[in-house]
């Protein structure tokens, strides 16, 4: 039923019972959307506060880090193996699930200790400099997305278990199925994150359009 | 209107899936300490946050000690006055209504009211509330570390807030962004989970339309909360950074005593807008779950269905959009372009129309109802009053023209105190003598709870009506003495000890409802199931109060809304959610 029916109708008047059941499996897959929601929050006023400050005249923008290229190529392989460790799982393929969903944990493992390296190279550069906010913000909201996908290793150690563990393989296919959920749209945020991180003095106009500059 | 359908599986299909097992606690302290139930849960937010609230209001009476009677105590100085300001200002929004409404009333009624056994993430709701008190803790401590809590006044505007030389700078700042941070982490925990619950565990037959308000008010103040405190936790994240490894997000070039700061560059206009972009929704955070629970207060006190429910849930929705593009409004003497001022002026003129028809639908409903003046139908209407009060003055405030004299004043003091704080604690009284039954087995004494209410209500108004003439006079608030500014005659003096006295009469008057929250839980009248006939599913428990698991073998299926009250032709002037059509038909000469 749409929002618009289930608002209009007039529970005083006629018989509305009809309720859509659901499972746990329902709710474990809403709630992941709605922390979504959340993040996307989280990061969108993080993208404000950059681009409003990119509008004033100091702007001095941080170096670009040719690691981050190599960042988000194991970013993308990560969300590409979960993808296929999900399509394994739906086939039934147990062993190609393993094997992609394990790959899905390490390429983000990789990810993340590249972008540990690029904030160690960017300390040791003579740009560095802790009151620029251009520098701030680098750090600042690549920890946060770092740090999503810390927690996102969890919830993928725990599935990762369940995979080994030899449970259930409608409950193994579900939780896989949150995994690349929640490593898709990490990688859709790395992939706006870095556009903005790297586009140095070049987003006038886009700036322009937002009526910020 | 006639019930025809004699088909039940019209009103409620079959149930399809089969019922999640529950977590059953084997010892006591899994039972009581580590509680994964929501009922026990929301007991201890609620024993929480009512704890911290008291802290509260003992630092509003020294603070009016000192407005009334200045210079007469020793242990309040300039320093003390800011951090009791401060310190007041956050518990009162943050750690008590917040926790109150969502983390207590929250967990004790989604589940209970929506048919389900418990939250649907039981585990999560626990942890929640732990990091919760474990906020509290951090937030007490700032009181014993050397400098003392934060003195920079709740809305925490850098510079001044991590400023040397403001009371609190360096510990105080602190342990209160870091309490907030984990305060928004709790929350989260527990809002995904009250979310979840209201669209995914209702029971068969609870469309949402059916939902008593009470919980439609929740969710929606859930919804706000989830997408609102992200823009607390980043800007309290970034002032950390600012104070503690001298980033400059929010600090500018500064020279403080003679002193260049190490910052440069930061923009303090950023923090305004983020932390406004969470407080204006944080009024309605704190103001829809009033809305809703005393919807559902005057519908069962006045033996009424609700006036227009659709209207209603629409008006929640609708002001819980608009009130993500307000937020401004607090910020019109920061420079802002006109055009800006104008938009937020009228966006927030806006919000008055769907919050006007809630109140025009309160007072319909209460139109030739059978009004039993119980205590939580007064403190319902004693909400009614008071938030229509504090409403209109929001009207001066909403208007930039009008807002910009008075800022800064007492008058928005007594605006937001009136709108915010009052109205929503009438609703939070209302609600526990409401409910205390059904979490009790207990009936809380009636005479009591009519003192408590009538020195309460007459005592607020004693303290606010008049701060809004000291507002008017161009008192400033924050002030730790006015001393002899000319312009702020003799009378706002006379004023301001009245105020006083009124603060600590009402204040202590808390005591007496304290008292009998404590004397009728060992001495109070038997309540029985369902002391007010009221048709929500919480009151249809087969146990008093509730066990583990809610409604016993099983649960209950709802056949109809929760307003069939006064029904023509019932027999009792109540419907209960989960009587099914042909028991009225029973129960009835001819039609319900």
């Amino acid at each position: 039923m749409s929002i618009f029916h289930d608002l209009t109708v007039k529970p005083w008047l006629t018989a509305q019972g009809t309720v859509e059941l659901r499972d746990k499996a329902a709710a474990r897959k809403l709630a992941l959307k709605v922390f979504l929601a959340i993040v996307t929050v989280l990061f969108m006023l993080l993208v404000i506060a950059y681009a409003r400050r990119m509008a004033y005249e100091d702007w001095r923008p941080s170096p670009q880090l040719g690691l981050l290229w190599a960042n988000t190529f194991a970013l993308v392989l990560s969300s590409v193996a979960l993808q296929w460790a999900l399509f394994s799982a739906r086939r039934g393929q147990t062993d190609g699930m393993r094997v992609a969903f394990l790959a899905g944990g390490a390429f983000t493992v990789v990810f993340l200790v590249g972008q540990i390296l690029a904030w160690r190279q960017l300390g040791t550069m003579v740009y560095f400099d802790v009151t620029n906010p251009a520098i701030a913000f680098f750090y600042l909201i690549t920890g946060l997305h770092g740090l999503h996908l810390l927690g996102g290793l969890v919830a993928w150690g725990r599935t990762f278990a369940k995979v080994w563990g030899g449970s259930d393989v409608a409950k193994i296919r579900h939780s896989v199925e949150l995994c690349t959920l929640y490593w898709h749209y990490l990688l859709g945020v790395w992939l706006v994150l870095f556009g903005l991180l790297f586009s140095g003095n070049n987003l006038d106009i886009l700036l322009k359009l937002c009526g910020i500059k | 209107m006639s019930y025809v359908a004699h088909d039940e599986s019209a009103f409620a299909p079959p149930a399809e899936v089969e019922e999640v097992e529950l977590y059953h606690p084997k010892t006591w302290v899994g039972k009581y300490v580590w509680s994964q139930d929501a009922k026990i849960i929301a007991v201890q937010y609620a024993m929480t946050a009512m704890g911290i609230g008291l802290v509260a209001l003992v630092l509003s009476w020294l603070m009016r000690l000192q407005l009334g009677y200045p210079n007469s105590f020793s242990f309040i100085d300039p320093s003390n006055y800011l951090q009791f300001v401060t310190m007041h200002g956050m518990i009162m929004v943050i750690y008590l209504l917040t926790a109150l409404f969502l983390g207590g009333f929250g967990n004790y009624l989604i589940p209970l009211m929506v048919g389900a056994r418990d939250m649907v993430f039981p585990y999560v709701n626990m942890v929640s509330y732990w990091v919760y008190l474990f906020a509290v803790l951090l937030l007490v401590a700032s009181f014993f570390v050397t400098g003392g809590p934060t003195g920079a006044g709740w809305t925490l505007y850098p510079p001044q807030a991590i400023a040397q030389g403001t009371p609190g700078a360096t510990w105080g700042i602190i342990l209160m962004l870091v309490s907030l941070a984990f305060f928004i982490i709790g929350f989260t925990m527990g809002g995904l989970n009250y979310v979840v619950t209201v669209l995914q565990a209702r029971t068969r037959g609870m469309t949402m339309m059916r939902l008593p308000l009470t919980v439609w008010g929740i969710f929606m103040a859930t919804v706000l909360a989830l997408l609102a405190f992200p823009a607390l936790f980043v800007s309290a994240i970034m002032m950390i950074l600012d104070l503690t490894l001298g980033t400059s997000f929010f600090m500018p070039a500064l020279v403080s005593m003679g002193q260049q700061s190490g910052h440069s560059g930061g923009n303090p206009l950023l923090f305004q807008h983020l932390f406004w972009f969470f407080g204006h929704p944080e009024v309605y955070i704190v103001a829809l779950p009033a809305f809703g629970i005393v919807s559902d207060l005057l519908s069962v006190h006045a033996r009424k269905n609700i006036f227009g429910y659709r209207m209603m849930v629409w008006a929640i929705l609708a002001i819980g959009a608009l009130s993500f593009i307000v937020w401004a409004h607090h910020m019109y003497v920061s420079g802002m372009n006109p055009y800006f001022g104008f938009f937020f002026a009228t966006t927030t003129l806006i919000i008055a129309v769907p919050t006007a028809i809630k109140v025009y639908n309160w007072v319909l409903t209460l139109w030739r109802g059978n009004i039993h003046l119980t205590v939580p139908m007064l403190f319902a209407i004693g909400f009614i009053f008071t938030f229509i009060n504090g409403g209109l003055t929001g009207l001066f405030l909403g208007n930039a023209t009008v807002s910009v004299p008075l800022s800064d004043t007492m008058f928005v003091v007594a605006h937001f105190h009136m709108v915010m704080a009052i109205a929503p604690i009438m609703v939070v009284f209302g609600a526990i003598y409401h409910w205390y039954p059904k979490i009790t087995g207990r009936m809380l004494n009636d005479t009591l709870g009519k003192f408590h209410f009538w020195v309460t209500f007459v005592g607020s108004y004693c303290i606010y009506y008049p701060m809004h003439y000291l507002g008017m006079m161009g008192v400033p608030r924050r002030y730790f003495a006015i001393g002899g500014t000319d312009f702020i005659p003799a009378s706002a003096h006379f004023v301001n000890e009245w105020i006083t006295i009124a603060a600590l009469v009402v204040g202590v008057v808390q005591l007496v409802f304290l008292y009998n929250l404590i004397s009728s839980y060992f001495k109070g009248k038997p309540s029985g199931s369902n002391p007010w006939n009221a048709t929500t599913l919480e009151w249809q428990t087969p146990d008093t109060p509730p066990k583990h698991g809610n409604f016993g073998a099983t649960l209950p299926v709802v056949y109809r809304w929760a307003y069939d009250y006064s029904v023509p032709g019932a027999v009792e002037d109540f419907i209960p959610q989960n009587v099914p059509p042909r028991e009225v038909a029973g129960r009835n000469s001819s039609k319900t």
